[in-house]
């Protein structure tokens, strides 16, 4: 039976975002957070073959204390067990250290067959956590998957590109990143709830984890951040009215072509 | 520092390298260094020449079997084999899902950072500074990368490739061994596209929640046609309704056309951060509140079903003969 680990981030829910109109900086610290979308994808294909395959779901992720909200969501969505990797010295690590310290997370939990992770995050959207893992654990990685099976030893699954569909073959253990298509992940029962808020979330810190403090945080971190701005959008915003229908569509036709457009 | 030197571009699409190249020589020239391009595959010879006429001085060839599809071991292995024998300071990857797939593995085993999509670059005291959209199109993020070689991926059409002119360079066959592949591929399904990729449209006429059936899309097929363009849709037609298998936004297809219509769209900020660099956005909208009339140049607030219709009788009159 299987053993399925998968990767969650807690994001920031980037629909709820403000920026501050003078500076143009977005406002992150007191943002509400979530479970990144594609990771419960993830984690709802990890449960779906856990019910149909049996095994287990261990679900990790790093943050701080906080973090353990979106652990809570995952053990009331189906995991047996949560991890939660978390170190003041783990703050402001980029994707080369969170993924070091996820591998050093997943290599002391031991041995599995899958992992899945989400194909990026919502809020950062770089989607290098999961092949920057397989790396550090020399797995196998298949990315944009749509559709899995598990049989044994067999794992097919089915990845989007651009112009195609690539149904690719391999052998657990192995590393897959998910999209948005390959299932509607569940909304946890009340029942659920209440019982996953008495289940244990486990936290390992970086002496747990035997990391090196060099290699995570800023300094094990390679990329700099310099700013975050909104973006200006500097859009004319003419309002066109009239008295008919036919009126406003003259008056947005003719400015259309005083645009340029429509001009073969 | 200085033992990293040279800019270097790989991406297997034959289209997007070229446009690698064009970005590329801007920045090796404020380096004033080389412009490298690294060329793999099975049978890759005759495309050199090619490279060198769009920008590259020299192009590292990789000939293997093992290389004759694109598969993630070998890709990274070759290329990063390349890389630590020869030190580029800056290493430019296509960002298809592809290439997104590689880069960030190649950045792991080389212990260094990678900045996805980026659609700015430029040289800042000698350093590559790397502009991207986060926080769902909320943001630009402006980002430098510590350690060399300091690796981007870069989405198509976003930089100009050059104009190939007789230019001189060279080709230099290397001979490494890639690794073998952990997956194997077992069969290929092409996806049905639209007769024009929509990126590629000149106008976009696109729809959303306020569309109310599949079949009033031939409202805005017929306004599409009249200005020579193309539909769209928002994403929660393709996700909640089914209707398409694509849509326009940060998630989907980025679309940068002369015209944007946007038609019964309320405009999420995901969607927004996909046509952000359209010229021209027009709202049509019956919502006197939606967020999409915050980014269109022109705002008519009303149905859809009323003002589209009459917008198309209207420009095929106005664009007859004209």
């Amino acid at each position: 039976m299987p053993t399925i680990i998968v990767c969650l981030k807690q994001a920031l829910d980037v629909a709820e975002l403000k920026v501050d109109s003078t500076t143009q900086r977005v406002l992150t610290a007191n943002a509400p957070r979530k479970i990144s979308d594609f990771d419960k994808n993830a984690l709802e294909e990890a449960v779906k073959l856990k019910e149909k395959l049996g095994g287990e779901v261990i679900t990790v992720t790093v943050g701080s204390e906080k973090a353990k909200m979106v652990l809570k969501e995952a053990l009331a969505m189906g995991t047996d067990r949560a991890y939660l990797l978390s170190d003041p010295s783990f703050e402001h690590s980029d994707t080369l250290a969170i993924s070091y310290i996820l591998a050093e997370g997943i290599k002391k939990l031991g041995s599995y067959d899958l992992i899945l992770c989400g194909e990026a995050s919502i809020d950062s959207y770089s989607g290098q956590v999961g092949p920057r893992l397989a790396e550090r654990l020399q797995l196998p990685q298949i990315t944009y998957v749509r559709a899995l099976s598990l049989n044994g030893d067999t794992v097919v699954a089915e990845r989007t590109l651009e112009n195609c569909y690539e149904t690719i073959k391999t052998k657990t253990p192995v590393l897959a990143t998910v999209t948005k298509e390959i299932n509607e992940p569940r909304i946890p029962s009340l029942m659920a709830i209440m019982k996953a808020s008495k289940k244990e979330i486990i936290t390992w810190s970086a002496e747990d984890l035997k990391v090196a403090k060099t290699r995570v945080g800023i300094d094990g971190s390679a990329i700099q951040i310099m700013n975050v701005l909104a973006p200006k959008m500097d859009r004319k915003r003419i309002v066109l009215e009239a008295d008919t229908v036919k009126g406003v569509a003259e008056k947005l036709a003719k400015a259309l072509i005083n645009e340029g457009v429509g001009g073969r | 520092m200085s033992e990293f030197q040279g800019v270097w571009v790989f991406s297997e699409s034959r289209d997007l390298m070229l446009e690698l190249l064009g970005k590329g020589s801007e920045l090796a020239k404020k380096l004033r260094v080389e412009l490298t391009a690294v060329l793999m595959g099975r049978n890759v010879k005759d495309q050199a020449g090619r490279l060198i006429e769009h920008g590259a001085d020299k192009v590292y060839m990789v000939a293997d079997p093992a290389l004759e599809r694109f598969y993630i071991e070998p890709y990274t292995s070759a290329l990063a084999q390349l890389v630590q024998q020869h030190k580029p300071e800056i290493l430019l990857i296509g960002s298809t899902r592809r290439g997104r797939a590689m880069a960030p593995r190649l950045a792991t085993r080389l212990e260094t950072g990678c900045v996805p999509d980026c659609t700015e670059l430029s040289i800042e005291d000698g350093r590559l500074v790397m502009s991207r959209m986060v926080y769902g199109g909320n943001a630009l993020a402006k980002e430098i990368c510590r350690v060399k070689p300091q690796i981007a991926t870069v989405p198509p059409r976003v930089f100009q490739k050059l104009e190939s002119r007789g230019r001189k360079g060279q080709v230099v066959e290397v001979d490494i061994k890639p690794e073998k592949s952990g997956t194997e591929v077992v069969e290929t399904r092409e996806i049905e596209a639209a007769k024009v990729k929509v990126e590629e449209a000149k106008v976009i006429v696109a729809g959303g929640r306020g569309v109310e059936k599949k079949e009033d899309f031939r409202i805005l097929e017929d306004l599409a046609e009249i200005l020579g363009g193309q539909i769209g849709n928002s994403r929660p037609l393709a996700e909640d309704r089914k209707w398409f298998t694509e849509w326009i936004g940060l998630s989907g297809h980025k679309v940068r056309p002369m015209l944007y219509v946007a038609c019964g769209i309320s405009g999420v900020i995901q969607h927004v951060a996909g046509i952000r660099d359209s010229q021209v956005i027009v709202a049509i909208n019956k919502d006197a509140e939606a967020p999409i009339l915050e980014v269109a140049d022109y705002i008519v607030v009303g149905d859809l079903y009323e003002i589209v219709p009459a917008l198309s009788s209207v420009l095929r009159r106005l664009l007859k003969g004209g």
